[in-house]
Order: C-alpha cells, then structure tokens, then sequence
C-alpha cells in the first residue's frame, strides 16, 4: 500500500501532500520536514530509495525522484515493488507534463485542484488502481467538464456580461 | 457590513487569488506571509459561514489548501464539510468530499451525518460522483460506515461501468479491515473479479488480495489456484508482481505450492525484460523459494546483473536481494564478494550501508582478520557517519556471543587499539568495554593488552579527543590492574601523572589516579622486596623480571630517573627514550629513581588534594598517604640508617605487601547466575523476619550501595578504633565472611550489643569488598602517621 505523496521543491515547501493513513496535521508537516532534510543531504544521482523505517514507522520505505525544483516522494510498504513505484512516478510526472504542456513548478503551485484530481485518478486510498496516463487524461478531462459545467453559473449575472457585450 | 454574505460573496477571492496573494508576499522575511495567512484564515472563517453554496465551498476548498501545504488545522470546519458534501453540484461535492478525505478520521463526531449522503451518492447515476463517494470511504470509512454502506458496494461490485466498478473493488479492502462481516456478503464477487476480462478490473482485484494476504496468509491459501492461473496466463506485469507477492506470502505454508510455483518464477525471471518484475521474481525466490536450489542459483545470477549495473537502484536493489540470502546461502555471497565490498565506497550512503551488512554477515572465524583489515581501510577513506558504522559492525560482529569469530585475541586487541586511533572513531563507550572484558576474560591476551594500552596512554595527543576518554580509562585501568605484565612501571606513571590528563573527565581521571596507585604500590613492593633479597643476601632472585636485572646500581641511574622526570614536563618528547626500555627497567628500582618516583607522585597529585571532585581528591589522598608513609623511610635508607629504620621499615613494608596482595586478586567477570550457585552458610536464615531490625536501625538510614560501606561520617571515628583494636589482634583465627558481616553490624549498633564482642581479626579484611578495603586501609595509614 502507498502510505504518503508528498511533493515539494528543493526548498523543502510543500506542494502537495497526501496522506493515506490518518496523520494529525502537525504530525503530517513534521513528517514533510524530516522527508526534506533526508532527501537535500542525499548527493545526486544517487539511488532513490530510502529506509523510512525510521520516519514513517515499521515496514516503510520511500522512493523519491527529482525533477527540476521539485522532488516527487512516495512512501509505500512491503505490498509495493520498489522499481514500479519509481515508474509510477515517472507516470504521475509523465500525466502532468501531458496536461500542463511541459509542467514546470508554478504549474504545480497553481493548479492544486487539478494535480490532486490526477493523483486521485492513479492511487485510490493507497492502492494504485490506473498507470496508464491516457486513461487517468481521460478520466480528468471528464471530470474537469463536470467542474467548468457549473462554476461557470451564477453570481455574477449574465445580464451584466450581456448588457456589457450589448454596448 | 450590513449583510456580510453578499459582500463575501462577490469579492471573494478563489484559491487562485489566495495562492498569487500568498506569492506577492516578501520570500525573504516569513512573517509578512504568515501574518497574510492569518487575515486568510479570519476570511475563511467567515466566508464558510456563508449561506451561499458557493462561497462558502470555496472557502473550504481554500481551508483544504492551507492545511495540506501550510498545515493550518481544519478540524473546526467538519461540519461545514458535511454540509458542502451535501449540494447537488458535483465541483462543490468534490471540494467536500476531498476536504473529508483530508481531515475526518475515526473520532470525527459527525461522520455519522454521513451515512445518508454517502449512500446516496454511492447510488448515484453519475459515476464520478460514485467516485467521489468511494474514494473518500476509502481513506476515512469506518466500521459504522462500512456496514451501513456494505449493500450499496456489494451492488457497485458487479457495476457494468468499469471506472466506478475498480474503485468498488478497492474500497473492499477498507471495508474488510473495518468491518470484518463484509467478507461473507463480498467475497464471493470479489473472486468473481479474479477471472475479469477487463484488465484495470483484475489489476485491482489482484492488488486488493495481494494486501489481505500479506495480513493474514493461511486465509487466502484456498484461493491459490487463481493466482496460479494468473501467473500462467497474464502478460501484465502490474498484476504479476502482486501476484508474486502473494505467492511470497502462500509459498511457506504449502511445499507443494512452492514446487509448483518455482519454475513459473524461473521462467518468468528469464523472460521478462521488465527490471521491476525481474527483481520481484529474485525476491520472491530468495524470501520464500530458498530451499530450491537451481532457482536460487539463478536469481543470484540476475542479482548479480543488478549488483553490477550502473543505475544505483538497480544496484541498491541487487544488494538487498544479496543480504537476504547471506543466511542461508553464504556462498551467494562469497561469490560477489568483489562487487559487493567495492560498494562500499559508493557515493550512495544507502548502497554503503547495503554493502557493510553484507559484508558482515560474511564474517567467519577464517576470514575475520582479513575483512577487518578491508574494513578499517575503508573506515579510514569514509565521511564521519560511515566510519563510525562500519567501526560498530566490527565491534558487534567480533564481540558476539562472548567472541566467537575471535580465535587471536592479541590480533583482536591490537585492532582494538588502532580503532581507537582512527580520527573519525566515536565508538569508545564500546572499545573500552571491550578492552576490559576481554582483560578479564582472557589471560593470555593480558601481555598484549597492557601493550596496547601503554601505547594509548603515553601518547598525549590523545587526551585531547573527547570521544577517546573512555577508550584511554579502559586503558589506563588495564594498566594499573595487570601492571606486573608492564614492561616499564615507571614509564607508565609518568604517563598517567602527565600534564594533560586535567583535560580527562573527573571521574575517568579518577580512574588514572586509582591506576597510578596500583603501579605505585606494586614499584614500592618489589623495591622492598628486592632490597630485602639483596640485603640477606646478594642472590638476585626477586619475583619479577626487571628486578633480576637491577642487582647493579650504576651512577647514570640518577641521570635517567632525573631526566624522566624533566621528560614529565614535556611529554611530547617522550617516546625517544622509551625504546630502550630494557635499559631504564633495570634502573628502576634503584634507590634514587624509587625517590624519583615517590617525587613525581607527589608533584603531580599535590595540587589535587582539594580537588572539588569528590572521587579525584578521595583517591589523591589515598596515594599521597602511602606515599608519605614509605617516603621517609625510603629517604632513610638513603642515609644509610637501617638499624634505626628497621622497625618501622617492616612496618612499611607490611602495608605495602598488605595493598599490594588487596590490588592482586583477581577481578572476573561474574556470570548472571552466580548469586543462586553460593550455598547459603549453616545457621544463616534468610526468611527470619527483620521487623526487629528494623526498629533497632529506624534511626539510622543504611548506605543504599549494594556492597557494604562503612561510608558514613559517624561511624568513621569507631572504625578508626576498632581498628586499633584489631592491629594488635593480628593472629586471631580465621574466619567466615558472614563473621566480617556481624562484627560489621556489631560496630555499627555496638550500644545494642550487650556484651563486648571480640573485634575483627586483621587478616580479614582481604574478605571485604574492595571499597571497604581501601577505607580501613586509609584509616591504618594515618593512624600510623
């Protein structure tokens, strides 16, 4: 099972953090932090596997990968296969540069809801239920219709913007 | 102000806003932003008040934001989460129910408002809003929740919508942990799945058997010739490394199973290009197919393509899958040896550590020497951290099961001592447990062992180094405690006395004085010893070597005892001199360097008489006491007046022969069952009740030691007489220990005695714990002064 997705720049801020075992919120920025300090004082190019015992209790490990200014870290138990929890990874990265048109970190930063529906699409309450990036794509897209379907309703009345148009 | 919802409502700002917001914010200083974030959190608060569905979803949606990336509490919020669950429109929906996956857990109080609206959505014709529903019951589903809701999954398992039906499958695995009556109303469709021709259907399935095996094993053993027709069949590698992983798990408790499933595995381990699957299949053989002997052999040999390959991963991996086969197939090992103890000057801390577990569990009694040599080598080469690990696998691996790979013991200590110098070397609490265990466990290793530890203990630099204190206490108390295996006594003092050793820790340079004590005492005795020799006769046979050379006292002997001791004042210039022991040996026991000694003793200590640390000024004034006991007579004998010294000369000698005999019986270690083994002694009764006693010592509070001390302040001045008492009773008859225990009590509560007990005879204080020994022996020496 997937314990944890966390995301964050090479400053050590978070950009996005899941969860999948209840963790008190103070609990969960501690355990970002510690994840940071283990991963800047790693060298590059150097293996992406980490023992998590230490961090996230018996039985976990963590694989992390670095792309830019962001590290991309999974922590996951015995169920999971190390080198397919690299490519999922790869996967996650691959669907995001897929729909942001080569991601970059402000992508990440600003588009909170978007990355969480994706990664939601891939890991399902710590199991991995889709790796192709052409389904997960599919399923976002339909998902973003149904969001863009109603936001774009009320409030402002549409007889302001008719009226404006009008003039 | 008038209506604060609709003013809210229109200048809202969305996440977007707060995100920019939160980027305009100086990134140098962090308190602009935190104080942003707070006016943030006060809008929120009152946005998610908000009658309005919108508003106040966007404020929860911002809420959701700031807890998961700056760690703001939402728990306040729960309600109002149930309550954006509850609208119809699904963005709102989303943003509740990914704020409940967020933040409920099994104590959220209105997670039982709920049950309804999930259900509802479970049924709902829109299968992103059953997404919604499941994904979110996956992470926070309790056990009311998953019975309530058990019906609507088990309808949802048989859904014809692939999307919603992978996500009813694996909700299953929620529902089975909290609620354990599911698994008789879902099991059943749940292995239906098993033969699913849709892979994303079996690719979930599988994995949520994979995780129930891995919990209970012998439960899922039935289900194995599903699995097996899986790993025939399927060509997906998702599915097959579960698969494996259950096999990992099912394999054990079913031979016939593991002799089917091995060649599979084989084949599949030659087959597949995928690494991933690859290493899955070297680890389900190595974990559980390990009595299979071919298959063994080849997963090392693709172990062996991962140990070799350039990518640290496939490395790493390579290494681990090695380690769990060191146990039962050391040769797996012994055969990579190369690549194996290369890796250990890997960049990658991770495929060092690997390496030096391997490499560890390799050590045998053949080969330990020569992988402690490779090792220190590296220790030496290696970052601070790393040093320090493969000193401790040394230390462990050598010391276990009381040494069992050690068979050379002055190999061993040898490696010990150059452990200690290893700059980086943090591991001296060990070292120097080490060190004395080993002193008192092996006898034949003493030789070596007081060689090491003078080379310790002479060279001043190392008193410098913090971490080596304890190392340089273990050595300085193997020195005073084996000092007549010492090469040259004298030497030894000076280094114990040198300058330096104010830079040591009170109580270790406690230990070098006690140390400095026993050399002295044991000096002091064979001078006697040797003058009493040559004084009856001139036949030279003393009991130690370096006496049988002193039987001429040439006139450089004071040049050398004088220039050792201007050497004490520059250690650093020592060690020139030391190379002809052999020579300063037989010059030590002559008359003016036994005076030279006495002077240095009192030179160094002196100044700490009125040390404030209690053990330092304790064990000054024990040495300076017995100095200044045999310094006169020893300057007498200088004046050539031995008739008139004679008398108290004999006394002085009987003292030292008295501490010297008390610093000469053995310490042994003492093993943890050796209390039951000692027979208690005749009329001893143990289960007597003491509630007497306890009346008569109400008053007095007993030291807490375990050994008895006569410690406290008002029974000193009563020792001191009854001592008196028993200088003069020298030749009464011997006795038990338990006659040293009454007359101990008899001395302490003398008022209750009623009649006069004879006091303890002098021989026996060799029975007293060493603490006491020295105390009685205090009190002798300055009654006698």
């Amino acid at each position: 099972m997937i314990r944890a997705v966390i995301v964050m720049n090479t400053q050590g801020k978070p950009r996005l953090s899941k969860f999948y075992d209840y963790e008190p919120t103070e609990k969960q920025q501690e355990l970002i932090r510690t994840v940071y300090s283990v991963l800047c004082s790693r060298p590059e190019s150097v293996s992406s596997f980490v023992d998590a015992d230490s961090i996230f209790g018996p039985d976990c490990r963590l694989v992390y990968k670095h792309y830019a200014t962001l590290y991309f870290v999974f922590v996951y138990d015995s169920a999971e296969n190390e080198l397919a929890m690299l490519d999922l990874i790869q996967v996650f990265v691959e669907t995001l540069d897929k729909c942001f048109k080569n991601v970059c970190e402000l992508d990440v930063v600003f588009n909170y809801n978007k990355i969480n529906t994706i990664l939601d699409e891939i890991i399902f309450g710590g199991q991995v239920l889709e790796t192709n990036s052409a389904e997960i794509m599919k399923a976002v897209e339909e998902i973003s219709k149904l969001e863009t379907a109603y936001t774009t309703i009320p409030l402002v009345p549409k007889s302001v913007t008719s009226w404006r148009s009008s003039v | 102000m008038a209506n604060p919802s609709i003013m809210d409502t229109l200048f809202q700002r969305s996440l977007e806003d707060l995100i920019k917001g939160i980027r305009l914010q100086s990134p140098d200083s962090s308190t602009p932003t935190s104080s942003f974030l707070c006016k943030s959190m006060e809008e929120i608060r009152r946005e998610i008040k908000s009658t309005d569905p919108h508003t106040k979803s966007i404020a929860l949606l911002k809420l959701t934001y700031l807890n998961s990336i700056y760690g703001f509490d939402m728990s306040w919020a729960a309600f109002h989460v149930v309550e954006v669950i509850s609208y119809p429109q699904f963005p709102l929906k989303k943003i509740g129910y990914s704020a409940a996956t967020a933040s409920f857990h099994d104590g959220t109080d209105v997670l039982l408002l709920l049950t309804n609206q999930l259900r509802k959505d479970l049924s709902s014709s829109n299968g992103f809003e059953v997404s919604l529903a499941l994904q979110c019951l996956s992470v926070i589903g309790t056990t009311d929740l998953c019975r309530d809701l058990c019906n609507e999954i088990f309808t949802l398992l048989s859904s014809t919508r692939i999307y919603v039906k992978k996500k009813a499958i694996a909700v299953v695995l929620r529902v089975f942990r909290k609620y354990q009556d599911a698994v008789g109303v879902c099991f059943k469709r749940l292995v239906d799945n098993l033969e699913s021709s849709e892979p994303q259907g079996m690719s979930a399935v599988v994995g949520v058997f994979c995780e129930l095996t891995l919990r209970d094993p012998e439960g899922y053993l039935p289900l194995a010739p599903e699995f097996y027709r899986i790993l025939i069949d399927c060509k997906n590698n998702w599915v097959l490394i579960k698969v494996l992983k259950i096999f990992a798990k099912l394999a054990p408790l079913e031979p016939r199973l593991a002799k089917k499933i091995v060649d599979p595995i084989c084949e599949i381990m030659r087959r597949t290009m995928a690494k991933s699957l690859m290493f899955e299949c070297i680890w389900t053989v190595v974990s559980s197919l390990s009595e299979y002997e071919s298959a063994v052999k080849l997963a090392v040999v693709k172990a062996r393509e991962l140990l070799v390959d350039d990518d640290p991963n496939l490395k790493y991996l390579g290494l681990k899958a090695l380690s769990s086969l060191a146990f039962n197939h050391p040769w797996a090992v012994v055969e990579n040896k190369d690549a194996v103890i290369s890796s250990l000057s890997d960049a990658d801390p991770n495929i060092k550590l690997a390496s030096l577990r391997i490499v560890m569990s390799m050590v045998s009694e053949d080969n330990v020497v020569e992988i402690s040599r490779v090792l220190i080598n590296y220790s030496l080469k290696s970052d601070p951290d790393f040093c320090n690990e493969i000193l401790r696998s040394i230390l462990t691996t050598c010391s276990r099961n009381y040494y069992e790979v050690v068979f050379d013991f002055d190999w061993y200590i040898s490696l010990l001592g150059e452990m200690s110098r290893i700059p980086y070397c943090q591991r001296g609490e060990e070292i120097e447990n080490q060190l004395i265990d080993i002193g008192m466990r092996v006898k034949d290793a003493r030789q070596e062992l007081v060689r090491v530890a003078r080379d310790l203990l002479i060279d001043p630099a190392l008193l410098g180094n913090p971490f080596l204190h304890r190392i340089l206490s273990a050595a300085a108390w193997v020195s005073g405690e084996y000092v007549e295996l010492s090469k040259s006594p004298f030497e030894l003092m000076e280094a114990l006395l040198q300058p330096r050793t104010s830079l040591l820790p009170p109580l270790i340079r406690a230990v070098y004085i006690q140390s400095a004590f026993k050399v002295l005492v044991y000096c002091l005795h064979s001078y006697l010893l040797q003058k009493e020799a040559t004084a009856s006769s001139f036949a030279a046979d003393g009991n130690t070597p370096w006496i049988e050379n002193s039987a001429i006292q040439g006139p450089e002997g004071s040049d050398l005892a004088t220039s050792e001791l201007d050497r004490e004042f520059n250690p650093r210039d020592f060690s020139p001199s030391f190379e002809n022991n052999g020579h300063s040996i037989s010059k030590l026991s002559t008359h003016k360097s036994m005076v030279n000694l006495l002077n240095l003793t009192e030179m160094a200590l002196g100044p700490l008489m009125e040390s404030h640390e209690v053990e330092i000024q304790e064990r000054v004034r024990n040495i300076l006491g017995v100095k200044e006991l045999v310094k006169q007579e020893i300057l007498d004998h200088s004046a050539q007046k031995e008739e008139n010294s004679e008398k108290k000369e004999s006394d002085a000698s009987k003292i030292i022969e008295l501490i010297y005999h008390s610093f000469s019986e053995e310490l042994g270690p003492v093993s943890a069952s050796a209390q039951a083994r000692i027979t208690v002694p005749n009329g001893l009764v143990l289960k007597d009740n003491l509630a007497e006693l306890e009346i008569i010592c109400g008053d007095i509070e007993l030291p807490v030691s375990t050994s008895f001390s006569l410690g406290t302040l008002h029974s000193r001045e009563k020792e001191v007489l009854s001592l008196d008492d028993a200088a003069s009773n020298e030749d009464s008859e011997p006795s038990t220990e338990s006659t040293s225990l009454l007359s101990e009590h008899y001395k302490r509560h003398k008022l209750y005695y009623l009649l006069e007990r004879k006091m303890m005879p002098f021989p026996l204080i060799i029975h007293l714990p060493m603490k006491v020994r020295f105390r009685i022996i205090r009190s002798m020496i300055s009654m006698i002064l």
